[in-house]
């Protein structure tokens, strides 16, 4: 399988105030986000996620380490490399005087899209992303969500192979959180690669094929959400879910050293109320990531500000 | 790459004309800014008003290409749309040479204005016309890379307006818009001997008074020199951005 991104010994430091040790933002970080494939980073603020997504798409010079983007080499074809890749930051950062439309436009203009293809892809862009009713209306005057969508748009204007979507769902409602992952998702199965840094761990879990956790500038942990699932099962649990004779229903998880086992040692635990369900329990991402970074899970949404809070749904 | 640069130029020049510059209120006070202040002079001191007529378009062009020039940039600074053109697959010479050009392209607009407006009323029998394209060409430049050198400069869009009055005002005075350089003491001339305004005017005075093109090289050469060295500064200052 060919790589989008090869990263070796990446490292960003900034020099802070007088008589300060530098801050190690990114520190010797190694991975690989295969071709086709939705990769996640996924970390708290200020973890070095934004840091390395700026690195790898020409904002930020790296201190030390390098790296290739669709086999192009960083420190020496970035200008290459910007024209083949799409990048959404966390801030919708269209042009609030220009339409939709225009902002489209402009957007492939800057990528060298022939003029006799821009209307065409612009159109086809704005329907897409439900937005062809706001074709002529200014950015500024656009809904957070429908920003957003028309950012990831423009992004997408010149048919990028890989995307770059830095905390793509901060802010917004549930519906435009939902729409925008299915987009998402349709993006991978077109075979854009998408690399996703957000602080939202059910968002990972259900976009990505691979997760990077990094904390405090380094990777703690890159696998499948699966295997990292595993990694994490240190104990066999099940759910038991008993309804008494009033059906108020109580769960309750039981240990035991297989599911079988533990099953038994459910049933034996009735108090004789009906049995609803009996359930194998397996660690969710939020598990992995409370045990692989010492954190507790809610401290991402926290620091986030408890913004979009659409994000349990779609 | 140079063709990417070249169209990136372009569009980035054409986008802040449609965003930002060509709106009435920037239309309409950069005409009638240095009319006010040419007319506030002349009635003060009537005389030739022809001689000040160099005076004017060098204000017009002045305050046409810096004036917006100065925010654009940290404006979108500020918003993150500037980000949007660092991503873009062109050159930091290129990027800023786009801004350059809307101002260029708009002060360049409202002077031609101006111009037309002085020749009706002076009338163009003796102007230089090659000379004068290139003084008001020259002049653009060197004053939308000041403006631009004022808007990478700072971090707020109120100090870049600050910023660019400080140094426009003074000029203005300096420059020998109302008062001839020359007559000016000693001090106040080597001031002046700094300031791209200065070279703007003399050139533009030997154009419209039909002079030969070398009576003002040395002003060409000068508001040259200031435009590439702000330009430098300029694209020396965005690199650091992304250090």
């Amino acid at each position: 399988m060919m790589n989008a991104i090869q990263v070796s010994e990446l490292t960003k430091v900034y020099q802070t105030a007088k008589n300060q040790p530098p801050l190690h933002a990114v520190d010797n970080i190694n991975f690989t986000v295969h071709a086709g494939e939705v990769f996640g980073f996924l970390g708290p603020n200020g973890a070095g996620k934004t840091t390395t997504m700026r690195m790898l798409t020409g904002l930020v010079r790296p201190t030390a380490g390098n790296a290739s983007v669709l086999g192009l080499d960083l420190a020496t074809a970035i200008t290459r490399i910007k024209k083949q890749i799409g990048v959404v930051p966390e801030m919708s950062n269209l042009y609030d005087e220009l339409s939709a439309f225009d902002n489209l436009v402009f957007a492939m203009q800057l990528y060298g899209v022939p003029r006799a293809q821009r209307q065409t892809r612009a159109e086809e862009l704005l329907a897409r992303f439900r937005l062809s009713e706001k074709r002529d209306a200014p950015f500024a005057k656009l809904s957070r969500g429908m920003k957003r969508a028309l950012t990831i748009a423009a992004a997408l204007a010149h048919r990028p192979p890989l995307i770059f979507l830095d905390e793509p769902t901060t802010g917004l409602d549930v519906m435009s959180a939902r729409n925008l992952r299915q987009m998402i998702a349709g993006l991978r199965k077109e075979g854009v690669t998408v690399f996703l840094t957000t602080h939202y761990l059910e968002e990972a879990e259900r976009l990505c094929d691979r997760i990077a956790i990094i904390v405090k500038g380094r990777i703690v942990a890159l696998d499948t959400v699966e295997n990292l699932k595993s990694a994490a099962q240190t104990k066999t649990l099940v759910e038991l879910t008993l309804a008494d004779a009033n059906n108020c229903i109580e769960t309750r998880p039981i240990e035991g050293e297989t599911v079988e086992a533990a099953a038994r040692a459910a049933l034996a635990q009735t108090d004789g109320r009906r049995v609803l369900a009996i359930n194998t329990l397996r660690p969710t991402l939020e598990d992995v990531f409370v045990k692989l970074t010492g954190l507790k899970a809610d401290v991402m949404l926290i620091e986030k500000g408890g913004k979009g809070g659409g994000n349990a749904g779609g | 790459m140079l063709a990417d640069d070249l169209r990136g130029m372009f569009y980035i020049g054409l986008k802040d004309l449609r965003a930002y510059y060509f709106k009435p209120p920037n239309i309409s006070w950069g005409i009638l800014f240095p009319f006010a202040f040419i007319l506030a002079f002349a009635i003060r001191n009537p005389g030739d008003l022809r001689a000040l007529v160099p005076g004017l378009l060098a204000l017009t062009l002045l305050f046409g290409t810096s004036s917006m020039e100065a925010i654009v940039i940290v404006f979108e600074r500020r918003i993150g749309a500037l980000e949007r053109l660092l991503l873009a697959p062109i050159r930091l010479p290129a990027l800023l040479a786009g801004k350059l050009l809307g101002g260029m392209i708009f002060g360049l607009t409202i002077t031609l204005i101006v111009l037309v407006i002085a020749l009706v009323v002076f009338g163009a029998a003796s102007v230089n016309w090659v000379l004068l394209a290139l003084a008001i060409l020259l002049s653009a430049a060197a004053f939308s890379a000041l403006g631009a050198f004022v808007s990478v400069a700072v971090t707020e869009v109120f100090e870049a307006q600050t910023l660019a009055n400080f140094i426009r005002f003074p000029m203005m005075f300096l420059g020998g818009v109302f008062v001839p350089v020359d007559s000016m003491p000693i001090a106040l001339q080597v001031i002046a001997r700094c300031l791209p305004l200065t070279y703007a005017i003399e050139a533009l005075r030997v154009a419209l008074n039909g002079s030969a093109w070398t009576d003002a090289a040395f002003d060409l050469l000068a508001l040259t020199g200031f435009a590439v060295v702000l330009f430098a500064l300029a694209t020396r200052v965005m690199r650091r951005w992304v250090e």
